[in-house]
Order: C-alpha cells, then structure tokens, then sequence
C-alpha cells in the first residue's frame, strides 16, 4: 500500500520503538502532525517553545540509552531549535529532529516560513539531511537514528518540504543500514591497550580521568572496576559526574574550574594520566601551556580520534568505545601477574590527602540567617537519598549542584556542559521525567536560567510531570555575579534581576503548587512537604545569599594549581 | 607549513559548504580548494592546498574524516605527489612586451591561446609556486586579469586515494 511522505515518517518512528515525541505543530508540518493524529503508537508531547522540545528530547536521551526525538515547523520553528540541537551537539547527544520545510518547488523564494535549515544546522548537527524525493524518507530516517547513536553520538536534523510529506510511496524500512563513509570505531587497538596496562602499573602516580563519554558509553561499571583494580584516585569531569560513584573513597571529586584542589593538583602532578571519554577542555585544564609544564604520560581513551591530541599531546591515543576499550585492559591487567605498585601507591594518597586537607575538601560556612546555596543542595540529596535525576540549568547553582549532590549512578546528572545553555533544565526535566515515571526528578536552577523557559511549566501541567524546581533564588545572574567580583572590580554591569517576579504566583497560575522559603530552618521542612507530593510539580524558590560564591576556582587562562580557595579573598 | 590534503566525499549537494564551513568554524587556512566528480559519479575529488603546524594538520585531516560524507582523506604532503594548477593571465600585449611575454610564455612551457591587438591570454600549468615565478618574471602593471585553479595533487606511483 502506498503511503505519503508524512505516514511514512510517523511509521519509521514506530519501527524504530519511539514512544514520544517532542514537537510544535506549524504549517510546513501539517501532514506529519495529521499522520501523528491518526494512529497512537507515537505519543506526542506539545512544549510551548521549540527550543524546549529539542532539551526535553535531550533529556530524554540522556537519562535513558534511547535517542530523543524532536518534531518542528519551518523557518522560526527550526530557528528556535538551533540552541537546543547546538546544546545536544555540544555534548555529544543521540538525536533526531525532523523539520518541516516550505515546498520543494517554493525553496530559494524567501517564501513564507524558509529558512535553510540544513545550512543553519550544519556546524551544530552530526549530520543533517534534506528530503528531496518521497522515496528517500524511510532511508533517511534509518541513516539518521544509525549515525545518531552509532560512533560518538550527536543529533541529526531532517528537513521535510511539505509537498514531499504530502506524496505517496510504498513504504519499506529498510532492516540495514550502511554507509560507505561512515564507519565508527568499536574496539580498540590490543596492542596500544597492553602497552597501557604496563605503562597502569608501573606508574608511581597514577590518575584517572573520566568524562561525559563513560556516561554515553554506557561503562561505568568498567570504570569503577579499573579504578579498584589500579588503586589509583579517579576523578570526573562535569559531565561525567556518576560515572564513578561519588562516595567511593577513591573518587577525589570533581575537576576544572569549579573541582576540587585535590582533583586538580593530582591532574597536575600525576605521572600517568589515562582520560576516559574525556576531552581535556578549556573548562577542565584550564592553560594548556601551565598544564604542559609538568612532565606525565598520558593515555587518552576516546571513540572520536578527533578528541584526540586536540588541546593537550598525548602519548598512547587509543580510539574506540569506551566499554569495549575498558573491558579489553580490564583482562589485560587481571590476566598479567604483575601488580600495581603499592608502596608507590601509599605514598600517592597520602600526597593527596595532604591536599585535601590543604584545600579543605568542599565547604561553606553555613549560616542560621540566611540560606546557602549548598545546604540546599545538600538537602535535596539527603531527602531523595541520593538517588534523584537532576537536571540543572547553568551558573552557579549548576555547580553547585554538580560539587554537593555527591551522584553515585550514570545518567542521574543532566545538565549542558558543553554549550551551558541557560533554560535548558526545566523542559530536558521533562523528558526525563517523561521516559522515568515515577522516579523524583529535580530541576536545580536560578531565577535567571528558569525565566529562559518557565513557559514550559504549562506543558509539565498538560502531561502531570511532577517535577521539582529547585530555584535558588539570589537575585543575581550569580556567576556573571562572581566573575564581575573577581575580575572586574565589582562592577555589576546587569547582573542584578531586578522585577522578578512571585514564582509562588507563578507556579500557581500554571495550576502547580509554589512554596517560597526564606529561612533556613524552613529549607528541609519545605523539602520534605515538596517530595511528599508525589504527583504534584511543586516549585520551591529558595532565597538565597546573593553574595555567594562557587570555590575553589581556577580563573579562566589560568593553570590547575592556581586557584582561589574560598579563604583567598 | 603547506600541505596538499585529498578528499574523496560524496557527490552530494552540500558536501563542498560542510568542508568549506568545517574550514571557516575552526580557524584553518585555505589556501586553495578544487572540487570535482571523479570517474565514479556518486564521489566527488577535491583538492586543499592548507598551512598549519603538524597539529593542525592533524586536527584538519581528523575533522575531515569525521564528516560523514567524507569517504577518505590523504594528505599527499606526506609522500611523493604531484601538483598542478591551472592559470589564465591577460596581459596587456603591445610594442616591445609583445615579444618579450611570447618568449616568456614559451620559457615557462605555457601558451597563448587568445590573441588582440593589444590583449594576450596565457594558459599555464604546473605547481603552483611555478605560476607564482612566472608572476614575479613579468611586468605586474601588464597584468589584466589573472584567475587560477587552485592546485590539483595526486600521489605517484602506488600511493592512490580510491575507494
């Protein structure tokens, strides 16, 4: 039987076991959404801004192994899908959109609604693709789910004219896909991965380095097993939180600009450093030159050759999947008699822990006035037992919530590392709540990031999400805040949010619960009123100090040694 | 320093923005870039003529490949290659530089392939600093026009870019 373009697209969705998808419906997509109306397989989410679409589709993909699913119109509808494909890129993200386009014969006219999305997306997508025959489609869409997970994962757009959604076909999905020139990498190089393991253990001072790709790869489990087996201290970076469990003792926190001294000086001084799915960021080493100064091995772990000897020379590159790369060396070093070298090791920890003390770990000084940024993250870890999925939006209380909710499993932090979009962790809550009923989602965010999307909070009442909005209210976009502090002499160049409004008000008008808490001894009691209401989003607006800062911090340019403790200033 | 890097890529509209975009996004240079179907339709050869540091270079031919309509790259810099560029001069022909520009032509290995009055055209292949030489030879200000190719390159012998 012959279907049209846009039946074929909504049956590539069911065959490929999509149960939402994220959209807003607009004239070029109007065969698609009336294929949609027509069957119930595919359930379809209505945000209130594309934008929003594409992060709940993020969310989606990120707390789960699935890739997320994102439906726009043409022109403003694909344009405000740019932020959120751009963050999905950013952190390398499963992904497909499809995007309605003005009629193929209208393309090039500046008609109503075109804009060149392929073009737009190009630099921000793994790949993209614009249908030009009715018959493409259903290959398209398999291509395009295959290179969205497949190799380092990343978002790949699909722009459909209208008229080519309207024309019919026979539908075949196709069972197979290949593509000459593609081929991701999977195991990696037996003999680049032995040479590691001796290099493992004959190192006096070793270090790992474990980032977002643990996390998508999916070994953590391998992770922690290398990590046990070396004896060897392991830290995360932002995105890569939970890949080793935080409570373990040999995880020294977090690293970079906002880790821990002991995380960073052991980067520095280690003498054989094996990164994970790691990228060696501007965000994470800080200088390149001052990181180089220090003479260390370095391993590098990674499926994208590209990440490779990008930032930092590396002296054993070793390209493939993480999982299978791990579980390689893992029976490397289990099969070999040798053992790490444990007086070395003795001497290394106590280094470390020298350290810590000198760094004083992470710590605030609490307060009976005023709220902390901290306690209520710690709160928020000790009543959901440690074990909620929270997203976050980006500033301070991003970091915050990275440094203190202390996460012990994978895909329980969700947040924008790479492009740190503001308004992402509300709407990528909802996918998360979405493909996790029942679990407790947290949105930990600042009253500058929710007001980029708290339009979604109509959505979340649409679809009985009952998540819960952690704002830490301190009436500052708080790390332009900090930085203006630190680094342009206090000058407060619109920093301040001024007029804000009564997100009690707020969250009510959307017809979920507001609590505002002002007092410290309120923030626990109103948490536990909060994550009683299982079925209810309730948002919390915490008033916190406005003068709080993030520590430690190593200042942008600068080297991992040199960095400000909270006792600096 | 300059390197010559191949790429076979699909023939497919938009392939030639995504190495164009990828070169732009990421600060590489581009000194030159030709672009062509091979005697396979579906792929498509081009050539960049690129400088950079030797991690550049690396990152470049890196990203190449990661693109997904890349099928292959070389970067016959690496080995023994030939190179040759393409270039039509005008040049302003007239009393005594009439004479002297036919017999540079003619040192060079090139040809005048349109005749005026007062107007010659010369074609002339070779690498691409050759046709630089040939520029520096002649009186500038006899320049009307000058348009190049960019560089071709190919590797010799068994060294081939195929799929």
């Amino acid at each position: 039987m012959e279907l049209t373009g846009a039946e074929i697209a909504i049956r590539c969705l069911q065959e490929e076991g999509v149960e939402y998808l994220f959209g807003y419906p607009g004239g070029a997509v109007l065969h698609i959404y009336d294929a949609l109306f027509q069957q119930d397989k595919v359930k379809h989410v209505l945000v209130r801004h594309e934008q929003a679409a594409i992060h709940a589709a993020d969310g989606y993909a990120r707390s789960s192994e699935k890739v997320g699913v994102a439906l726009v119109t043409s022109g403003p509808g694909l344009t405000n899908a740019v932020t959120g494909i751009a963050t999905a890129y950013m952190d390398s993200i499963p992904m497909v959109v499809l995007s309605g386009q003005v009629p193929s014969y209208a393309i090039g006219e500046d008609a109503f609604q075109e804009v060149d999305a392929v073009g737009i997306t190009r630099p921000c997508v793994k790949h993209n693709f614009l249908i030009k025959h009715v018959a493409d489609i259903a290959p398209t869409i398999k291509k395009a789910f295959y290179l969205a997970k497949s190799g380092r994962p990343g978002p790949v757009l699909i722009d459909i004219p209208k008229d080519i959604s309207n024309q019919k076909t026979e539908f075949i999905y196709p069972s197979s896909v290949h593509i000459r020139s593609y081929n991701p990498v999977g195991k990696g190089d037996s003999a680049q991965i032995r040479h590691a393991a001796q290099m493992l253990l004959e190192a006096k001072r070793p270090m790992i380095y474990a980032g977002g790709g643990v996390v998508l790869g999916d070994a953590s489990a391998q992770l922690t097993d290398l990590v046990r087996l070396l004896g060897a201290p392991c830290t995360n970076t932002l995105m890569g939180l939970g890949g080793f469990p935080a409570s373990d003792t040999q995880f020294v926190g977090m690293l970079g600009m906002h880790g821990t001294y002991e995380a960073n000086m052991a980067m520095q001084y280690c003498d054989v450093l094996v990164a994970v799915g790691a990228r060696f960021d501007d965000r994470v080493i800080g200088n390149v030159a001052h990181f180089a100064e220090v003479p260390r091995k370095i391993i590098h772990i990674d499926i994208d050759p590209s990440s490779i000897a990008k930032r930092v020379k590396v002296d054993l590159p070793i390209v493939g999947n993480v999982k299978l790369v791990l579980d390689e060396l893992l029976t490397v070093l289990r099969g070999t008699k040798q053992k790490p070298d444990a007086l070395a090791l003795t001497d290394w920890w106590k280094q470390i822990e020298t350290w810590r003390v000198k760094g004083g770990g992470l710590r605030y000084a609490n307060s009976s006035e005023v709220i902390k940024p901290q306690y209520v993250i710690e709160t928020l870890h000790e009543i959901t037992g440690g074990d909620a999925f929270v997203t976050s939006d980006v500033g301070q209380h991003q970091m915050w919530a990275a440094q203190y909710y202390r996460f012990d499993k994978p895909r329980r932090w969700i947040n924008s590392g790479g492009l740190g979009t503001m308004g992402f962790g509300l709407p990528a809550a909802m996918g998360v709540q979405l493909i996790n009923p029942g679990a407790t989602v947290a949105c930990v965010t600042g009253e500058g990031s929710i007001q980029m999307n708290i339009q979604e909070l109509s959505t979340c009442k649409q679809f009985h999400l009952p998540i819960k909005v952690v704002a830490l209210n301190n009436r500052y976009l708080g790390m332009v805040r900090q930085w203006q502090q630190f680094f342009h002499g206090d000058r407060y160049s619109e920093s301040y949010m001024d007029a804000l409004p009564d997100f009690v008000k707020i969250a009510e008008a959307y017809g979920h619960v507001g609590i505002r808490v002002d007092s410290p001894a309120d923030v626990k009691p109103a948490m536990q009123e909060a994550f009683a209401r299982k079925n209810e989003l309730v948002f919390m607006d915490f008033r916190t100090d406005s003068t709080e800062n993030v520590f430690p911090m190593v200042p942008g340019g600068k080297g991992l040694s040199e960095v400000i403790l909270a006792e600096d200033l | 320093m300059r390197h010559i890097i191949s790429v076979l890529m699909e023939n497919e509209a938009g392939a030639l923005s995504r190495v164009a975009g990828l070169f732009s996004a990421r600060g590489y240079n581009i000194e030159s870039l030709t672009v062509a179907v091979t005697e396979d339709e579906t792929l498509s050869r081009m050539t960049i003529v690129t400088s950079g540091s030797d991690a550049i270079i690396e990152q470049i031919t890196k990203q190449l490949n990661k693109l997904i309509d890349v099928a292959a790259v070389m970067d016959l810099s690496d080995g023994s290659h030939l190179e040759r560029e393409l270039m039509l001069l005008k040049l302003r022909a007239e009393g005594c530089a009439r004479e002297e520009l036919k017999r540079m032509a003619d040192i060079f290995g090139g040809r005048v392939i349109d005749v005026t009055a007062t107007t010659y055209v010369i074609e002339l292949t070779g690498a691409s600093s050759k046709l630089d030489a040939f520029i520096e030879a002649i009186d500038r200000d006899l320049i009307l026009e000058t348009v190049r190719t960019g560089a071709s390159g190919i590797g010799r012998g068994d060294r081939i870019l195929k799929l």
